[in-house]
Parts: C-alpha cells; sequence; structure tokens
C-alpha cells in the first residue's frame, strides 16, 4: 500500500467543506415538527388554562410566527454543514488575529461555565454563593494581577470598559468642579480609546509615532498635556507589538497637571506577572477577559472588559460590588457616590460565564503560571518574528535600535506589493486556501499593506512553522504566479464576494424578513 | 575628480511669491510685481552641502544664472557646458541636460519645479541618476528632495557612496493655467531615476480623493465653531481649507489665500503687502493646510504668505489643518516650513496642534 506524503508543512491539499446549504428558511416544510409538544393535561389545563388568554390581547400574535418548520435530524445535519464551512478558532492554527489574542480556551472550563445555565441574576444571594464568591475572588486577583484597588466586571467587553473608563473620568473631573475638556491618546492605540471619550463629550488629541521607533514623542505630549486634560488613555504595547518604555514618564507628566492615567490593557498578555499598572501610575485599567484571560471571544457578544481603579476613583464605580463579611458574600451598593457616580454600564453584575472562565483558568496556572504564560507568549512571537522577517518581502516597521517586539507584530508586505502588485488583502484570502487565515485587524490602517499576528502562549513550535511556511510558500507565489493569488480562495467555501454590495446599504437584507421585502416579492 | 552636472531654472518659483500660480508665461508679470529669482539661493543652499566634497567634485553647468555663478560662488571648480538666452527658458534646460549626458556626468543636480523636471525627462529620459532641488512654485513630482539642503545631503551621500540605490519615481506636471483657474490637474510626464533615501524624499502628491471630503466638512464645522468674533483669518491653499470657505457659503480662491472677518470675505487672493494693509489693527490668524504626501505647511503653494505676513501673526496664531488620512501619508514625519528664511523656520518651528476632525486633533512638529 502507498504511503501518504505527510513531510510537507504546507496543506497544498486542503480543501474547506463547501456543502450547497440552502438558507434555514428555505428548508422549512409546512406542518414538519423537530419536537412534537404535548398537549397540556386535563389537570393542568384547568389550573393554568391554556397558557394564552391571559396575555394581554395587545400583546397576542394575530398570525403564527414565521418560523422554520423542520425536523431535528434535518436541523442536525444543515448547522453541522454550516459549522464545517467556518475556519473556526478551534480548527485552524488561531495566529492570524492579531490584537485579539487567541489563546486556546480549555473546553472544561465551557463545562463549568453550563452550570450557570441554571441561574438567574435577581436571585437571592443566599442562594448564589458560589458565583459571589468567584466574582468576589476574581476581583483580588485582578488587583494583585494590575495593583490596583477595586474591580468592576459589569462591562460586557473591551470597548464598554473603555467607554467606563471615560465616564469614570468625567464623573471625578465632575465632582471636583473642574472644567477639562480633552483627552490624549496615541494613534497606535486601539481606536476606542479615542472614540469612548469622543462619545463621552471630550476632544481628543492623538500623538503620533515617531518614524524611527514608533512610540509618541514625549515631548509632543508635553506639549499637548495642560490643564486642559481630563485623561491620558493608552494601550501599551501599542499593537505595534512595541513596549513603550517611556510610560511612566508620560503618567507622571499627566499627573503633575492635574490628569488621570488609564491603562487599555487589552493587550495584557504582554505583561501577566511582569509589568503592573501600579507600578507604572496609572489611575485605572481595564483586561479583557475574554482574550486575555482565557474566555473565549464572543464576536461582539457576551465578553467582559474587567476594569480597575485606584482608590480615590472606586465610589464612581458601577454597582453594585460583591463583598464578604467573613461569612457570606453580597452585594454591595453602599460605597458608591450616588450624586456623581457611574453607577450602571450594564444589566446586573456583566456577563458572568465570562468571569467564571476567567477565574478557573487563573486558579489553574496560579500567580506563576500567568507569568510563564505571558513569557511563553512572548518568545512565541519573538519565533514568528524571526521566522516571518526571514520571508523575501516581509518587513516590519519601527526595526532600528532595541525595539523587540513583545506579544504581536504588525508586518508590512509593502515591497511584495511594490514587487508583484499582490496586496495583504490578496494573500489573506489566499491563506485560507491552506486552512488558515490572517484578520484585518489592522487598525488604525496607519502601516502599508499589513499583516498583523499574535501567536499567543498557545501554538507550539510545529504550529508556529506550520503558520510560517504557509505565508512564505504564499509569497513566493506572489512572486512566481501572482495571479493565483489575486484570485484566491480556490479552495474555500465560496469564491470572492464583490464587496460592492457593502457599499450600498439600500441593497442589505440582514434578515429573511428583509430579505423577503426586499428580493422576493 | 568626480563630474556632476547642475542645472537652474532662473525663473522657477517667480510666480509664488506675488500671487500668481506657476511661472510658465508670467514671467514678465511676476517681475513687474516685484518678484525676485529664488531658484539661485536654493541650488546654493543644496550645494553646500556638497561643501565637504569639493575638492573632488567638478560641476559641469551653464553659464551665470544657470548654475555657473552659484556653483563658482562658492568655490567649486566648474565646466561651463552652455550659454543660455537671456531669458533663459525650458529649451535652455533641455539643451543644457542634453550636454551634460554627453560629458558623462555621475548625477545631475537640477533646481526648480515641476515644469524643469518635466522637460529633463524630456531631454535625457530616465537613464541618469538626477535630484531635484525643490524651487518651484508647487511641486507635485516626487523627484525633488523635501528641502534644498536635503538634496544637497541626499547627493552627498550618493556621492560619497553611502547611498547606492536608485529608484524610478514619477514626474509630475500640473497645468498652471488650470491651476490658475483652481484645478488641480497632475500629469504623469515620465520618469527620473534619482538615488533613493526615504526619509528625505518628497511623497508623491495626490489630489485628495472623495472620501476626504466628509472629513473636510467636519474639519470645517470645528474650525468655524471655534472662530473668534474681529478677528481676521487668512484661509491658506487647499481643498480641506477650500471647504471652510463653502461652509461660510463664501468664495474660495483653491490656490491661493483669502482674508475673511466674522464670517465675511474681505478679500480673495490676497498677498504679502495687501495682507499687512487690510489686517492693520486686527488680530490676525492664518488657517494652513499640509501639502498632501510632503507635509508642507509653509514654502509650497504658499508664497503668497511672505515673511512680514507670517512674523505678525506668529506661531500661536497659525491653525493648521489637515485630514487624518493626509497625516497618516506622512508616517509621522514632521511638517515642513520651507519659508526660505532659516531664521523664520525656525520661530515657526515646535509642535502644532493639527485639527483633523470635529473635536479631534493630531499633534505634530514642524521643523
Amino acid at each position: 500500500m502507498k504511503r501518504i506524503d505527510r513531510s510537507s508543512k504546507v496543506r497544498t491539499h486542503f480543501h474547506q467543506a463547501k456543502w450547497d446549504e440552502p438558507i434555514i428558511f428555505e428548508l422549512s416544510t409546512p406542518g414538519e415538527r423537530g419536537v412534537s409538544v404535548p398537549k397540556a393535561g386535563q389537570a393542568v389545563a384547568a389550573a393554568v388554562g391554556d397558557g394564552v388568554s391571559d396575555l394581554p390581547a395587545a400583546l397576542r400574535r394575530k398570525e403564527r410566527p414565521a418560523l422554520p418548520e423542520i425536523s431535528q435530524n434535518r436541523l442536525l445535519r444543515h448547522y453541522l454543514r454550516l459549522s464545517q464551512m467556518t475556519l473556526g478558532a478551534d480548527v485552524n492554527i488561531e495566529i492570524g488575529q492579531g490584537t485579539c489574542t487567541m489563546k486556546y480556551s480549555p473546553k472544561v472550563n465551557e463545562q463549568l461555565a453550563k452550570k450557570l445555565w441554571e441561574m438567574h441574576p435577581l436571585q437571592d444571594e443566599d442562594t448564589a454563593q458560589g458565583i459571589l464568591q468567584i466574582f468576589y475572588e476574581t476581583d483580588q486577583y485582578m488587583r494583585e494581577i494590575s495593583g490596583l484597588d477595586k474591580f468592576t466586571f459589569q462591562p460586557g467587553g473591551g470597548s464598554q470598559a473603555i467607554f467606563l473608563m471615560a465616564s469614570l473620568v468625567r464623573a471625578y473631573f465632575e465632582s471636583r468642579g473642574e472644567d477639562r475638556n480633552e483627552v490624549i491618546t496615541t494613534l497606535y492605540s486601539h481606536p476606542s480609546d479615542a472614540a469612548a471619550p469622543a462619545v463621552t463629550g471630550y476632544k481628543i488629541v492623538y500623538l503620533q509615532p515617531d518614524p524611527e521607533t514608533g512610540l509618541p514623542d514625549p515631548e509632543a505630549f508635553k506639549a499637548v498635556c495642560t490643564d486642559k486634560t481630563a485623561a491620558f488613555m493608552v494601550a501599551n504595547p501599542e499593537d505595534t507589538g512595541l513596549y513603550n518604555g517611556q510610560i511612566g514618564e508620560l503618567v507622571k507628566h499627566a499627573h503633575s497637571v492635574g490628569a488621570l492615567c488609564c491603562y487599555d490593557q487589552a493587550n495584557g498578555n504582554a505583561v501577566l506577572g511582569v509589568a503592573r499598572a501600579k507600578e507604572a501610575g496609572f489611575d485605572m485599567c481595564h483586561f479583557n477577559l475574554h482574550k486575555t484571560f482565557s474566555s473565549p471571544h464572543g464576536c461582539s457578544g457576551p465578553a467582559c472588559g474587567a476594569t480597575g481603579v485606584v482608590e480615590k476613583l472606586i465610589p464612581f464605580l458601577p454597582v453594585p460590588s460583591v463583598e464578604y463579611d467573613g461569612k457570606k458574600y453580597y452585594l454591595d451598593y453602599g460605597f458608591a457616590d450616588t450624586k456623581y457616580g457611574v453607577t450602571k454600564v450594564r444589566e446586573f453584575m456583566g456577563v458572568a460565564p465570562v468571569v467564571l472562565k476567567a477565574y478557573c483558568w487563573i486558579r489553574m496556572l496560579g500567580p506563576n503560571g500567568l507569568w510563564q504564560a505571558t513569557k511563553t507568549a512572548v518568545l512565541n512571537n519573538n519565533y514568528l518574528f524571526k521566522r516571518m522577517m526571514s520571508i523575501p518581502g516581509i518587513s516590519a516597521y519601527y526595526e532600528d535600535g532595541n525595539n523587540q517586539r513583545v506579544e504581536q507584530c504588525r508586518y508590512t508586505m509593502e515591497q511584495v506589493t511594490k514587487d508583484t502588485g499582490v496586496t495583504s488583502g490578496d494573500v489573506q484570502r489566499r491563506m485560507m486556501d491552506f486552512g488558515m487565515h490572517f484578520w484585518t485587524s489592522h487598525h488604525p490602517y496607519y502601516l502599508p499593506e499589513p499583516i498583523t499576528l499574535e501567536p499567543t502562549e498557545s501554538p507550539s513550535r510545529k504550529d508556529i512553522d506550520e503558520y510560517a511556511d504557509t505565508v512564505a510558500h504564499i509569497i513566493k507565489e506572489c512572486y512566481e504566479d501572482p495571479e493565483t493569488v489575486k484570485t484566491a480562495p480556490h479552495r474555500s467555501t465560496i469564491h470572492q464576494v464583490d464587496e460592492r454590495w457593502m457599499d450600498d446599504p439600500e441593497g442589505w437584507a440582514i434578515t429573511w424578513k428583509i430579505y423577503n421585502r426586499k428580493y422576493n416579492d | 575628480m568626480t563630474k556632476i552636472g547642475l542645472i537652474v531654472n532662473p525663473i522657477a518659483g517667480l510666480g509664488g511669491s506675488v500671487g500668481l500660480k506657476g511661472t510658465d508665461g508670467m514671467v514678465e508679470e511676476a517681475l513687474r510685481r516685484g518678484a525676485e529669482p529664488l531658484s539661485n539661493a536654493r541650488a546654493a543652499a543644496a550645494l553646500r552641502e556638497l561643501l565637504p566634497l569639493r575638492d573632488t567634485l567638478l560641476i559641469c553647468t551653464g553659464a551665470d544664472q544657470q548654475g555657473g555663478s552659484c556653483a563658482e560662488s562658492l568655490g567649486f571648480k566648474t565646466r561651463i557646458l552652455h550659454e543660455a538666452s537671456p531669458r533663459s527658458d525650458a529649451a535652455d534646460t533641455r539643451a543644457l541636460a542634453k550636454k551634460l549626458i554627453e560629458e558623462g556626468v555621475r548625477m545631475i543636480l537640477f533646481a526648480g519645479g515641476d515644469g524643469t523636471a518635466a522637460d529633463i525627462y524630456e531631454a535625457i529620459g530616465e537613464k541618469q541618476p538626477v535630484l531635484g532641488i525643490p524651487a518651484g512654485v508647487k511641486i507635485y513630482s516626487p523627484v525633488y528632495a523635501s528641502t534644498p539642503k536635503a538634496a544637497g545631503e541626499l547627493a552627498r551621500l550618493y556621492l560619497a557612496g553611502t547611498l547606492t540605490t536608485l529608484r524610478e519615481v514619477e514626474v509630475l506636471d500640473i497645468d498652471e493655467e488650470l491651476y490658475r483657474r483652481d484645478r488641480v490637474d497632475v500629469r504623469l510626464r515620465g520618469y527620473l531615476t534619482i538615488p533613493e533615501e526615504k526619509r528625505l524624499m518628497q511623497g508623491r502628491k495626490a489630489p485628495s480623493p472623495l472620501s476626504e471630503a466628509a472629513a473636510a466638512h467636519a474639519i470645517a464645522g470645528s474650525i468655524i465653531r471655534d472662530m473668534e468674533p474681529d478677528t481676521c483669518y487668512l484661509i491658506g491653499a487647499g481643498t480641506t481649507t477650500r471647504r471652510i470657505m463653502e461652509r461660510l457659503e463664501l468664495p474660495n480662491t483653491l490656490i491661493g489665500v483669502d482674508l475673511i472677518c466674522n464670517k465675511k470675505l474681505i478679500e480673495a487672493d490676497v498677498y504679502g503687502s495687501r495682507i499687512l494693509e487690510l489686517s492693520e489693527g486686527w488680530p490676525l490668524k492664518l488657517i494652513l493646510t499640509v501639502t498632501g504626501g510632503q507635509g508642507f505647511l509653509l514654502g509650497r503653494g504658499s508664497q503668497q504668505l511672505t515673511p512680514d505676513v507670517l512674523r505678525k501673526i506668529g506661531k500661536e496664531n497659525i491653525i493648521v489643518v489637515a485630514t487624518q488620512k493626509k497625516m497618516a501619508a506622512l508616517g509621522g514625519q514632521p511638517l515642513r516650513l520651507d519659508t526660505g528664511m532659516e531664521e523664520l523656520d525656525g520661530q515657526l518651528a515646535g509642535y502644532y496642534r493639527v485639527i483633523t476632525g470635529y473635536d479631534q486633533v493630531v499633534v505634530a512638529k514642524a521643523e
């Protein structure tokens, strides 16, 4: 029997599943059912009626809901087929979503989090001691990790956490009667660091990266940081993967003019157990539990931007917090400043399953494990960096001097584009032909033809090699056979999408109902 | 002895300081308005950077104003290959360029504007390494170094063998006739080969794309909201600043400077002494935009803003506007001041808050 040759690290024979699968509404057959719900027994019906008549007339449907009618096995087949046509985090070597920290999320934590399905946020505290303890202890852990004095888990994502930080800044200065109207950030900080304070009414002052070092010019900062400055909001490291060693100096200057300093730690995977917000002098910070602490990402859905503050800002945090009186855990509303405090940014306590999964991950690793995770993530990234930089045509800006990358890097294939006309977007699509991808997480689009990669601590050296080999293979193709790359993907579920539709809101159909109205009438 | 070529277009840039957009066909008018030739001074600023190599260089050039007097005044050994007609024109530039090729020079330095670059391309094509010293009114071609001094530095590095990479760049020209009618029509005229050193070269300047319009609209909104009463505002040239005039429903000179006060037009297309005359006794502020892709704040397309005007305004009253995209295209390079007077450039240097949107600024250093 012929042995299959698996020596190539590049999956040249990969092909994504392709099912000509209809929309589920198109599979609907009138009368077909997945579950036949039995009619209520006589005794039940006598006690509660038919379950509908008690509803106010205005709330009752006049027509049956337009839901697909489909049997269980057809439904299961439908969704399994769809799942095969995705390139999810557990299928590909998830290095290509730089800035998103796509580390492996242990499945056991998912199982534990399912326990929360049985709970309700309005349950009596006495019956929710377990999850309250987890909130309380996660707060303690985050305090230790950051050095700050208290955390809230209410924000449902990173941007909401940044929005909370901006709101805390506003609340703080309002309580002091100070009129400050500017927030300084850097161009390479996450766009939310500008967008959130803009939404809260601040004027945004951007610092540009120095063309040599990639870091903001401290003198420029000092030139604009005045008594009008409410806050300095900054990510460190930024998405270039460069750590700003002068951050302490900037924070010190901001404090000297009375401004607050907010640390966006969405890139916190670079510094766990290594550097803390407190030592750099920050007044508040946020971590994405769904990135750095291994809770999976939720597609802008359930996530958690744990936000911590120093003592003087605690009264402005959202309510409630979880406290412990030595015997039991309870919800506390008493700490809040009722006049100026932020009070709420989301209902209840935030997304409890995300906090639970982060708690489990922290407990699994312990303090040394967190440090080891960061060290491994940095090592992985620097190994990948060496591999990437050895690919002809790929380079990175700000290479001069001692600019070592920390946990990620934004590369550029500018030279390849100049030489061959093939763009970063083309290579992005070609990656899918090998069962991989890199994403468009290059905001702001400041560097030409970007590729932003972040391996985290999860992939093995073999994984990183496979990823780098695939990039190298495609870059070689750019020079030898550019048409193949430009017309990719060839082995994916669908071919190139005509994106002109995206520019025309009139043509959008984001629900089946709208699709029918616009196209099926 | 290394032979290098030098071509100075003595009339380049004449039109700018007297409110004319470009010099093509306008020499008489420019001189009548009192314009003073600048291109020889700019060429000298570049040549000064070559003084360390003086003993090893032979500068082949044209007589007098076409390069000879400038090179000789700095003590360079020269060989005169061409006698220009009394009113030097494009034919003289082309003739000298051809003679320089026959002479076998290692590179050609030329001082002029977009028209000069196009003439050189026509004469010699892309086979010879060249480098532009900016001296024209508006410069679109990336064949020019960002300042005369930078051109000199780049030439020195190339001649010394420190820089060895060459690259072809576009020679762009704009139709000056259209330009005077406020239309920027950039045309590709050919290619020239230049020594490559990214930091010192001017990026190719492109007319602002449509998508920039919304950004410019937001910038205009921010500016208008913050305008102070009884204060004169000079609105500089450019598509970004034009939006301010549009939002105020005022007529606007695209390539020129307009003076407004209390949101009313005082006078369109003003320059130099006229600005001082009109703003006498009033606070005066200047709204400028950054030249796309090149980062010039002053000295490119803004020669109407004479040193006296800029001194009266002062750094603190200069308001800089630019879209984020334009700023991003500069890649963090500082904004360039090139008023033609080093001392004034020094006074205006420092950090500027460049307004890039509604309640949004980017901090940029000008030097």
